[in-house]
Formats: structure tokens, sequence, C-alpha cells
């Protein structure tokens, strides 16, 4: 009996508790919504979107919402907003077309299938790689800015976490690009490659932080909040 | 044009590789006194603030509403807002007005009046502030130790090395994240061997390095980012209530733990809402003030470059870090990334908070060659070492460090080694070579280490995570390979955990697990002959460089 009005109890504590959570995240709001729904905050937060019309290109072109991916021997390539369309080279001046290239030959080289979206929510490299993930049938995705920094995602892994992530963009050279779609494969395969060696130049950073900042504000433009990824269809010939 | 020589000959420069970047308040490219920084102002109604710095409650932000509800002191804020920033800026800086005196002050600060003070002084009126703000008396440093292979081996080694020269506190991290537990294992291992005492921490995602935390592989955390607007908060899935959440695991786990913030962050990501850095920089200590977190690392850490290109930028870095410890936070002050190209920029950024002194100098020192700093290189490095001794006996300054003694180093770094080949052999982890533990004590960076097979490794740190390893199995592994001072020191280390007083602001051990913080070793500077001192014993081992010539030899 004892055990049956625990059991009552339980229920009744879970329940306020969820009650006075569900009360608190209404405080708590995102936007700024506190009392009164504020325009004056919204429009602080919210910055004017990039208003230049994307580049129409002949090797890049929508398709359509991206669906969720359920075969498993393909790695979806998730670029971010700017990505082709807004900016066409990276950090370093390398084409994004070039880039894109590489990683998808390296997927392919391993057999595998690359399938390329484009994020809209976010302009992280991580949280893109997180969205990514999610539409892949393999659960593995490699994400690209447009400043050229690339992560590998597998969708078991915290958003902020990574299979193996790329921070510096200037020292990414195209072979290694093809190495990191190469290995993304291999972990689409259940393999435990040897991650793509570290390269490491501490004055990238000081050469080049304040043009990766300027890149990422203009990258920061495109981003569209709460829209799903677009199916990217890519053609290199 | 027709070229003017000494103009080609100074383009050749090192500082012409650095990057450069004109004022640009719009999108935040602007270090103080930004034309859209807000102007202070408070107002309170039943108990609660329902005006901060222009802002009417009802248009608060996410970080406003946490500012106004935890980090502003209601009882004396109305009158700190009403005094005159210029006045007191001048108590800041003047030597006859004690710590103890300032803190209520700064306490009553709103983030824009915090900026408006800190903007009234120049560059040597802040070092004069910072070494009477510091909440520790004695200054201290902190580490970098790391190796591009995420070689273990190297790690101890190079730890216990670390920890003779002088850093009470070491951090490392990964190059391939799922090293962590390995990497954690190892520097603690080899701090624990160098020096009895030494704080060990390993930077990772947030949720991993909570749970290394609580395995007691770690000692402390720092790398728990803050940031300045809510839309940079928000991308990272994040709130300031969440990352008080955080802080409040750590400490009842025993562990201690700071923010991390810094200038020129919210421009990396592109959201800075047209504010200035310090204005920024000044919601992320406030936010850190709130959640009731006892330190916080700043000076804008990784995002150097950013206040680093922009004009009165390194003024704000230590203005910044300034702030922090005027809130009575224990400061972490950057120094921590590759900034220039140029020794003497190096220097210059350096300058101020080692002649002050912080309560972390550096955030941390690269205690390996910049080629193996997996933070992608710091301001100085381990070839760096004999001009810090060399500007610490110069100028006769405790900037954290000692000269060592070359044989002291060998076996320092040999003992780490074996300890760590002791503990991976009784944590049937792969094997560490008789010739992997000899490589790793003369080594100069990780190219001298054999290779190592790296998907075993990475598989058996996985593997240590699921079987549920602890800080327990390691001293159970130290003891059985006959490492008993290794492993008393690990034990004291977890024990010290149960006790807690090492989470006081700023605080560090000796190498007999005396806390030294803000709490028993107090900033009590008051003008000259008061305040922290180097006792005799230091000074001789400042003094005592290798390259001094005695002139008794002559």
């Amino acid at each position: 009996m004892s055990e049956e009005i625990n059991e009552k109890l339980l229920r009744e504590i879970i329940r306020q508790v969820i009650t006075e959570t569900k009360a608190t995240d209404k405080k708590v709001d995102f936007n700024g919504n506190q009392a009164s729904s504020s325009a004056a905050t919204a429009t602080a937060t919210k910055r004017a979107p990039g208003t230049d019309a994307p580049l129409q290109l002949d090797w890049f072109k929508h398709v359509g919402p991206a669906k969720k991916g359920t075969s498993t021997d393909e790695v979806v390539v998730a670029v971010l907003p700017g990505f082709a369309e807004h900016m066409t080279e990276n950090l370093k001046g390398i084409k994004h077309k070039d880039i894109l290239r590489e990683v998808t030959a390296g997927i392919e080289e391993q057999g595998l299938k690359a399938r390329v979206i484009k994020v809209y929510r976010t302009a992280d490299v991580s949280f893109a790689g997180s969205e990514g993930d999610q539409y892949s049938g393999s659960g593995v995705s490699v994400a690209i800015q447009s400043k050229g920094t690339s992560i590998i995602h597998q969708k078991d892994l915290e958003p902020l976490s990574n299979l193996e992530l790329f921070p510096q963009a200037p020292v990414i050279d195209l072979k290694t690009y093809r190495a990191i779609g190469a290995n993304a494969a291999r972990y689409a395969k259940g393999e435990s490659p040897t991650p793509v060696p570290t390269v490491n130049d501490q004055m990238a950073r000081v050469k080049y932080q304040a043009k990766s900042a300027l890149m990422h504000i203009k990258e920061t433009k495109y981003v569209v909040t709460g829209k799903g990824p677009d199916e990217i269809e890519v053609n290199f010939d | 044009m027709k070229r003017q020589k000494r103009f080609e000959e100074l383009e050749k420069r090192p500082v012409h590789e650095d990057g450069f970047v004109d004022e640009w308040p719009e999108e935040g490219f602007v270090a103080m006194d930004g034309p859209y920084d807000p102007k202070p102002s408070v107002k309170i109604e039943n108990g609660e603030i329902v005006e901060l710095d222009g802002k009417k409650k009802e248009d608060f932000d996410l970080i406003d509403v946490f500012i106004a509800k935890h980090a502003i002191n209601l009882d004396t804020t109305e009158k700190v807002l009403a005094m005159d920033s210029q006045k007191i800026a001048n108590m800041l800086c003047d030597p006859n007005v004690t710590r103890d005196k300032i803190i209520p002050i700064t306490t009553g600060f709103t983030p824009a009046k915090a900026a408006e003070v800190i903007s009234q002084l120049n560059f040597v009126e802040m070092m004069m502030a910072t070494q009477k703000m510091r909440p520790r008396k004695t200054p201290a440093t902190q580490g970098h130790v790391t190796n591009i292979r995420d070689n273990p081996v190297l790690i101890a080694a190079d730890a216990a090395d670390a920890a003779l020269r002088g850093f009470p506190e070491q951090e490392t991290t990964t190059a391939v994240a799922r090293y962590a537990p390995m990497n954690a294992i190892s520097i603690m291992v080899g701090a624990q061997t160098g020096r009895p005492g030494v704080l060990t921490q390993c930077s990772v995602e947030e949720a991993e390095e909570l749970s290394l935390g609580m395995r007691g592989f770690t000692a402390y955390a720092e790398t728990i980012s803050v940031y300045g607007t809510e839309q940079v908060f928000t991308d990272g899935d994040d709130t300031p209530w969440s990352k008080g959440f955080l802080a409040s695991c750590y400490a009842s786990r025993g562990l201690k733990m700071r923010f991390t913030s810094g200038s020129g962050s919210e421009v990396m990501m592109g959201y800075a809402e047209k504010k200035s850095m310090l204005y920024l920089e000044a919601r992320c200590i406030f936010i850190t003030k709130g959640c009731g977190v006892q330190g916080l690392q700043n000076g804008a850490v990784s995002c150097i470059g950013i206040p680093g290109a922009v004009p009165s930028g390194i003024r704000e870095v230590l203005g910044e870090n300034l702030l922090c410890m005027a809130m009575d936070i224990e400061c972490a002050s950057g120094n921590d990334q590759a900034f220039s190209h140029s020794d003497i920029r190096r220097t210059e950024r350096l300058l101020g908070q080692f002649l002050a002194g912080t309560d972390y100098i550096s955030s941390g020192y690269s205690s390996v060659p910049n080629y193996d700093n997996t933070f992608a290189g710091s301001n100085m490095d381990a070839t760096d070492y004999d001009d810090y001794y060399a500007m610490q006996r110069d100028l006769k300054v405790n900037g954290g460090l000692v000269p060592v003694k070359e044989a002291d180093i060998i076996k320092a770094r040999n003992k780490a080694a074996k300890a760590l080949q002791a503990v991976f052999k009784s944590l049937d982890l792969p094997e560490i070579t008789d010739e992997e533990v000899e490589a790793a004590t003369y080594a100069f960076t990780s190219k001298d280490m054999p290779e190592r097979n790296m998907v075993e490794d990475m598989k058996a740190a996985q593997d240590l995570m699921d079987r549920g390893v602890t800080g327990v199995d390691v001293i159970k592994g130290l003891y059985a390979g006959g490492f008993t001072d290794v492993a008393q020191a690990v034990l004291n280390l977890l024990q010290q955990r149960i006790a807690g007083d090492f989470l006081q602001t700023s605080a560090i051990f000796d190498k007999d697990w005396n806390v030294i913080s803000a709490v028993n070793n107090t900033n009590d500077y008051n003008g000259p002959g008061t305040g922290y001192h180097i006792d005799d014993e230091l000074w001789e081992k400042i003094k005592d460089v290798p390259m001094a010539i005695n002139p008794a030899d002559v």
C-alpha cells in the first residue's frame, strides 16, 4: 500500500516540478519577450539580413528542401549560409568550388556517396555539423564554413564535440580537404581511421584573425532563423 | 612612385605581418568608448532594478535580466552611479586607497559604469590599479602542456618540467578530441611527479570536461565560456542560467572552476550589437559575478587578434583584466595566444600583466615549444624561458617562474614518464615502451618521439571511460608501480576536493598542500613597502640564471 501512495506522491511531485519548470521557461524568453513583447529588443539583436542576391551558379543548384537520408553509405557535406553564393573563396583564397570538389572526391574515393546541403539556421561550424549529421543516412557529416573552417561530426556527439576539427582555416590545403572527406567516409563505414594530421601554425591567427572575423560577420548575415537546409546538386564537370 | 629605401626596409619588419584594422563601431571593431555604448544608469523600484544603463526593464535582453537580478549590489548601486567616474578611477590607482575600500564601490557598478570608469585610466594607471586590485597577494602564472600528436608520455614529462619551473596551474587540451581522458591523466601524473600540489585541467567540450573532473582526472576547469551579447550566447545553446548551473556542478564535486570570456569574441562570432569590446566584456564579468563563480579567464584570450588589431586595443585588454580583479574575481589574464610576429609587440602585450602582477599573468604560457601548442600557440613559449628569467632578474619582478637546473629537469621528466608507464600498465592501456620514456626525457618537441598507434590509443581512451576508471585507479597504478610518493600526491589532490578549501578565490597550493588564496593571502598593497614583496629565498632563485658568470670563476 505504501508503495502505491509513494507512486502517487511521486507523480504529484513530478507534475508540480514540470509545472514550475514551464513557468520558469516563460520567464526566461530568448527573444526578451518578458512581460511585454519588445520590438526594440528584437531589432537590436537581429541584424539586417544580407541584401545581395545569391550568385546563380551552374555547379551549385538548389533542388528543394533537404531530406533526411536513409542509406547508410552516404556522408552529408553541410556548407554554411554564405558558401559559394555570397562568398566564393576561403580565408586563404582557395575557391569554394575546389574545396567542395576535393571533399566530395575524398568521400567517393572511399566508395561512399556525398550529398551536399546548405544549412541556414547557424553560422557556427559545430552546430552546422550537428545539423548535417541529422540528415546523413550514415550519421556522419562534414561541415564547411565560407572562411574554410571544417569539422567532421557524428550524430551521437554533443553539438560542440567532434570526430575531427580543423579550426585553423589558413593551414588547410586542398589535399587536406580531400583527406577530411576520406576520413569522414571511413567513419561512416564504421572504421577508425588515423585522424588527418594536425597542422599547427601559431602565426596563422595573428595574421588572419581580423580577416576571419570580417568573413564570419558576413556569413552571419545570411543566417535565416528557423529555416531548414536546402538540398544542393553539385556538378564539377 | 619611386620607393624611399627606408620605407622599403621597414616593410620587411615582422610587425608588417600582423593584422591591423581600422575602427568599425557598427560591427564592434572598437576597443573602448564606443559611440553606441550606453550611458550608465540604474533605477530601483520595490527592490528590483527597473532600469539598467538606459534600458527599461521591458526592453531588457537575457543578459540584462540576469545581471539586474544577480550581479549588482542593490544597496549601493544608486549611490555608486551618482559618484563621478573620474573620482572612482582616481581611487583605483591611488596607493593610499586600499583594496577593501574599493570593492564596495565596484560591486555597485552597472556594466556601463564599469566601462566608463576603466576608460578614464591610461595604461600606467591601469598597472598601478592592477597591482593593488589583484585578489591574491602573491602573483603566479599558468602553463599550457600539449603536443600535436597527443603523445601521453611527452605530456607527462612536459608537465613535470613545467611544475619544476613554477607553474601552479597547468592546462592541457587535445589535438583529437577523443584523446581527452588520456591527456588529462598524463598531465595530472606528470605534474604531481614534478611538484605535488599543482592543479591540472583538460580543456575540452563542456560535458566531457565535467565528466573528466567528476572521475578525478582533473582538479579544475576554466573553459566555461560566457559572452557579452544574447545572440552569441544562445548560438552556443546556452544562457547565463545554464552556465551558472554548470558552475554549481563543479562546486558540488569540490572542483575549482573559473569562467572564460574576453573581448573580441562577440566580433569573432559576428554579433557585437555595435558595442565596444570593453562594454561587452564588462557584461561578461558581471555574468561571472552573478553566477557566484570565483574566477574568470579574460584579456581577449583566443580572440586577441581582434582587440590587437584596433587602436588602444592592448590598453583595453589590461582594462578588462583590471575590471575583473576590481570586481573581486580571480583573474587569469590572457597572454595565452600567439599575438604578434614582432618580438617587440609580444613583449608589449605581456608587460602590463607581468609588471603589475595578476593571479595568473598568462593563462597560459606555453611550457612547450609553440610548434606543439594545440591552443594554436601562446604569446610566450618554452624557447622564451631564458628571456623571461632575465626580465624577472633585471626588474626584480615575480613573473611566476624560476630558473631550473638541467639535471633536475632530466630527472623529473624521466620519473614522470616512468610513472605514467606504470599507470598505463596497470590500467591495461597501450604499452609505453622504455624507448618512449627515454625519448620523452630528452625531447624538444613531439618530433623527437617514436610514433604511437593513435587508433589504439583512442580506442583505449574510450574504453577507459566505458570501464568507469577513476582517479583512484590511477593512484593504485602508481602505487603498484612503486611510485608511492606520486600516488600520495594524487591521493592528496582527490582528498582536497572533499575539504574544498581550494574553491576560495584565487586559490593555488604550495608543495605542502597549503592553500594560498585571496582569503589567507589578501592583497594589502598600500604604497611603497607594502603588499607583495619577493622574499629572500625566491630572490636567490630568480637571480640564479644559468647564463650568469660567477665572478669567483674568473
